[in-house]
């Protein structure tokens, strides 16, 4: 399991390497000068150009630029962004927990509605309920997010007044910031009625940003618990007359389990490393958005450092994903 | 079952009671636009930030007469300037107190020091805090202020004067800019002791009507009403601002009451919004101008008859309908109409291509020729849809046999580009800083701005000579007379095709009362109650 693991890490050094060299490479090849963008339609002097480019290290040669960078990144510095001059650390670790808390809510409803609408499927075949639940996940899959959002919104929000429209918390309630977490920080103040105004603006951002998960999920354990269960073994042990609900849950979930964990994994990285559209909608303030507007800005040392950030989240999620199947699966464990 | 629905109900009442209670403050919610690049409105230019800073935390020595462009008396109460126009000296208010915050308690009131830490550490070097926390000064050295000042005199701790190298009219208008907004300097010092002076530009005390309690990048910031504010407390007792990107989702806040004021909604949604009963769509014309720039010293454009008659040829009201869907105004002048000076006699180039061909045809171009309209990749207030203006200029310029090609690139290189000059013509605009004509004229069509603002790559001698004349004087009817001249020569020269000044709106919740828009873009929330 030691080697297994081990083995795994070996290659997350070369990643490393490549997505420094693809970010610093990728955000300086799009055209477009972040002093003269800062400066907008008044424009700089030709000398004021070259002043803030030095003060910046824009001057100096891309290499040296790039050695910089990485020996900073080495030593846990990750520059300075150049709108706010905060530290990218520092912005990246105010806003990742909003991210962390919808990505979890937002996989929780994928999980605990594609699971179960996936098994369904799967064992009703061809019947009205399969054809229902995929009919579902197609329109879940296909949605646009964008739309998808002002229609909840406009409709639970603005029409019936169930749901707030966005934010995390009501602006009644003043909470300090101790974890980030709002679900956490709204427990620990004393002020009644925080906590739930917190779960109530959680509800639509999560069901928007879990729709197409929950899609793929219930398509995947369709799919996946249709091949197991024409295996032979689950005809055994059918034959054996084992309850139908026993072949499903204990023989034919835990094996049809495995490339749904993969998709799983894959959800929950994309999950975490920031939601553009739902962001923005909701107001909500996480790393995608934060990500997008540094673009715009060309902010170069946020864009170098969030990406940066954001792919060591995927390769942790993804390595953890690789060491939940040794659990689920010992032959893959003993395999390699 | 109903006893149990009848007690949550009792209950719900009774906590609604003893939340409203204890909510009894006023609060009011602004739903803006983006999170503000900082706290110290002096490093940057975005009206964001202004917003969440020197609009609502801080004072400055002379301020905008809200819903003006016009200037009264701030921490200054009054002042004079020296018949050369080269000495300002400014009498500053006593009492004026300074907020608290967590680290830093204030012992004694605004004075001299306050003003001269200000603009000191902005334009010298030398200053301790000059390079602190990045120390770039935009639109201090932007403003040209880094030259203008020569120095600063303490005369009593309650007079300031300001000595100038040369007279310069605007310097009171500029004084009123948000970059000029005053620092404590106490504050400053009590920092630089620690070892962390970075932390007065996060964390300012400031003598503004409100103060800063906490911000959540991206989220929100919450601030509470001065007690001890100069002018008396402001009516609301919380200002919240809910940090909403999304204008759709803006408008949805606003009718869900989760928010009492929002800028800049989207034009499709006006119609709805003025038909909706519990809303208020106030609007202005904004301080600004979208302009089509002929570089006038490149061929044909060196000739005012070719630039005359492309002006005949643009029909200005299908791009008001088209791209401002009415929500904009044909301009003729490159100043506003808000704006003092704005010379209403000037007539402006009709729609009509039969002419502009005859033009053209005396200019030596009856066929017409080849040209390229460069568009705007970003949506501005002056300009929403760069592209779709120039598909209609381009249509229009072809009646008359001029090929327009459009061209575009990424927004910093679309500055600089146009800055060397490499365009035939040029779409862009221009809001105002301080509602000084010469923030206009000056810095877009002066002599000195050519390779820089001055897209038309414009020089022209009459008209820089006014424009001169009007920054040396400080009487304002004098001024007033040389820009009317100015924008006279202006026309007659068509360096521009003023397109169009556009029209700002702002919803808001019908309780709120006493919100007044600001011609210069920025949101007051201290006139304000509910």
């Amino acid at each position: 399991m030691f080697q297994f693991i081990f083995r795994r890490l070996s290659l997350v050094i070369p990643t490393f390497i490549g997505i420094t060299l693809l970010t610093f490479t990728l955000i300086r090849l799009i055209p477009g000068d972040p002093i003269e963008v800062m400066a907008g339609e008044r424009g700089v002097s030709a000398e004021r150009h070259a002043e803030l480019s030095a003060q910046l290290g824009f001057d100096k040669p891309l290499y040296v630029q790039y050695f910089h960078y990485v020996t900073g990144v080495l030593q846990g510095d990750l520059g300075n962004s150049l709108i706010t001059r905060e530290p990218v650390m520092k912005e990246f670790l105010t806003l990742f927990p909003a991210t962390i808390e919808l990505a979890l809510c937002a996989a929780i409803f994928a999980i605990l509605i594609g699971l179960p609408a996936g098994i369904l499927a799967a064992v009703k075949r061809g019947t009205v309920i399969d054809h229902s639940v995929m009919t579902f996940s197609l329109t879940g899959y296909s949605m646009p997010i964008f739309w998808w959002a002002l229609l909840l919104m406009l409709v639970f929000s603005v029409n019936l007044g169930w749901t707030p429209v966005s934010g995390r918390i009501d602006v009644v309630y003043w909470i300090e910031d101790v974890t980030g977490f709002m679900l956490i920080d709204s427990l620990l103040s004393d002020e009644a009625g925080a906590f739930s105004s917190a779960v109530a603006h959680l509800i639509l951002p999560s069901i928007v940003l879990g729709t197409i998960p929950m899609a793929v999920i219930a398509r995947m354990t369709r799919s996946s618990m249709l091949e197991v269960l024409s295996e032979d073994y689950i005809r055994t042990a059918r034959a054996k007359g084992i309850a139908p609900w026993r072949v499903i849950v204990i023989h034919a979930l835990r094996n049809a389990l495995i490339p749904v964990i993969t998709v799983i994994g894959l959800q929950v990285g994309i999950l975490l490393s920031g939601a553009i559209l739902t962001e923005t909608v909701f107001a909500w303030p996480g790393i995608g958005k934060w990500l997008i507007e540094s673009i715009g800005r060309r902010d170069y040392p946020v864009v170098q450092g969030g990406i940066l950030i954001v792919a060591c989240i995927i390769i942790v999620v993804n390595l953890l994903v690789d060491i939940t199947y040794g659990i689920v699966n010992p032959r893959i464990r003993h395999s390699r | 079952m109903k006893t149990g629905l009848a007690k949550i109900t009792l209950a719900l009442m009774a906590a609604g009671a003893i939340s409203t209670s204890a909510h009894a403050a006023t609060t009011l919610v602004y739903c803006s636009e983006g999170s503000p690049e900082g706290f110290n409105p002096a490093f940057y230019t975005a009206g964001t930030t202004f917003d969440a800073t020197s609009k609502n935390m801080f004072n400055r020595l002379v301020e905008f007469k809200l819903g003006t462009t016009e200037t009264e008396p701030g921490l200054a109460e009054s002042y004079e300037v020296s018949s050369d126009g080269l000495e300002y000296t400014f009498h500053l208010r006593k009492g004026v107190k300074f907020h608290t915050s967590k680290d830093f308690t204030p012992t004694r009131d605004f004075n001299a020091d306050d003003v001269i830490f200000t603009f000191d550490r902005q334009g010298n070097k030398d200053n301790p805090y000059h390079a602190v926390s990045g120390g770039s000064y935009e639109y201090f050295t932007g403003m040209g202020m880094d030259t203008l000042i020569k120095e600063m005199v303490k005369v009593d701790d309650y007079t300031v004067k300001f000595i100038l190298t040369k007279p310069e009219a605007p310097f009171i208008a500029n004084l009123a800019m948000d970059f000029a907004s005053i620092f404590s300097k106490e504050q400053a010092d009590f920092y630089m002791k620690k070892g962390t002076p970075e932390k007065l530009d996060i964390d300012p005390v400031a003598t503004g009507p409100f103060q800063k309690v906490q911000y959540q990048k991206d989220s929100l910031i919450r601030y509470t009403a001065f007690e001890d504010y100069w002018k008396g407390k402001a009516q609301i007792d919380r200002l919240v601002f809910s940090i909403t990107p999304d204008a759709s989702v803006r408008y949805a806040k606003l009718k869900a009451g989760e928010c009492d004021v929002m800028p800049y909604p989207n034009p499709a949604d006006l119609k709805q919004m003025e038909a909706d009963p519990n809303i208020n769509l106030m609007s202005q014309e904004g301080l600004n101008v979208g302009y089509l720039a002929f570089n006038t010293q490149k061929e044909p454009f060196t000739d005012v008859r070719v630039r005359q008659a492309l002006s005949l040829a643009t029909d200005k009201s299908a791009i008001i309908d088209a791209v401002f869907q009415g929500a904009g105004k044909s301009a003729k002048n490159p100043i506003p109409p808000t704006m003092w000076s704005y010379n209403n006699n000037v007539v402006d180039y009709p729609y009509d291509p039969v002419k502009a061909k005859k033009l053209l045809a005396e200019a030596g171009y009856p066929d017409g020729f080849s040209t390229n309209i460069w568009a705007m990749p970003v949506q501005r207030p002056y300009n929403p849809n760069a592209r779709r203006m120039a598909e209609i200029m381009q249509e229009d310029w072809s009646k008359i046999g001029v090929k327009a090609e459009i061209v575009s690139y990424e927004w910093g290189e679309y500055l600089n580009r146009s800055k060397n000059g490499e365009h035939d013509t040029v779409l862009l605009g221009w809001t105002g800083d301080n509602g000084d004509p010469d923030n206009f004229l000056y810095v877009l069509l002066g002599c000195d701005a050519v390779g820089g603002a001055n897209r038309a790559q414009w020089c022209n001698e009459e008209f820089n000579n006014l424009l001169l004349k009007a920054k040396q004087t400080s009487d304002k009817a004098e001024r007033t007379k040389e820009y009317e001249e100015a924008q006279v020569v202006f026309k007659r020269e068509a360096p521009w095709i003023t397109v169009a000044h556009s029209v700002v709106y702002e919803p808001i919740r019908k309780e709120v009362k006493g919100y007044k828009i600001d011609p210069l873009g920025g949101h007051y929330f201290y006139n304000v109650s509910k």
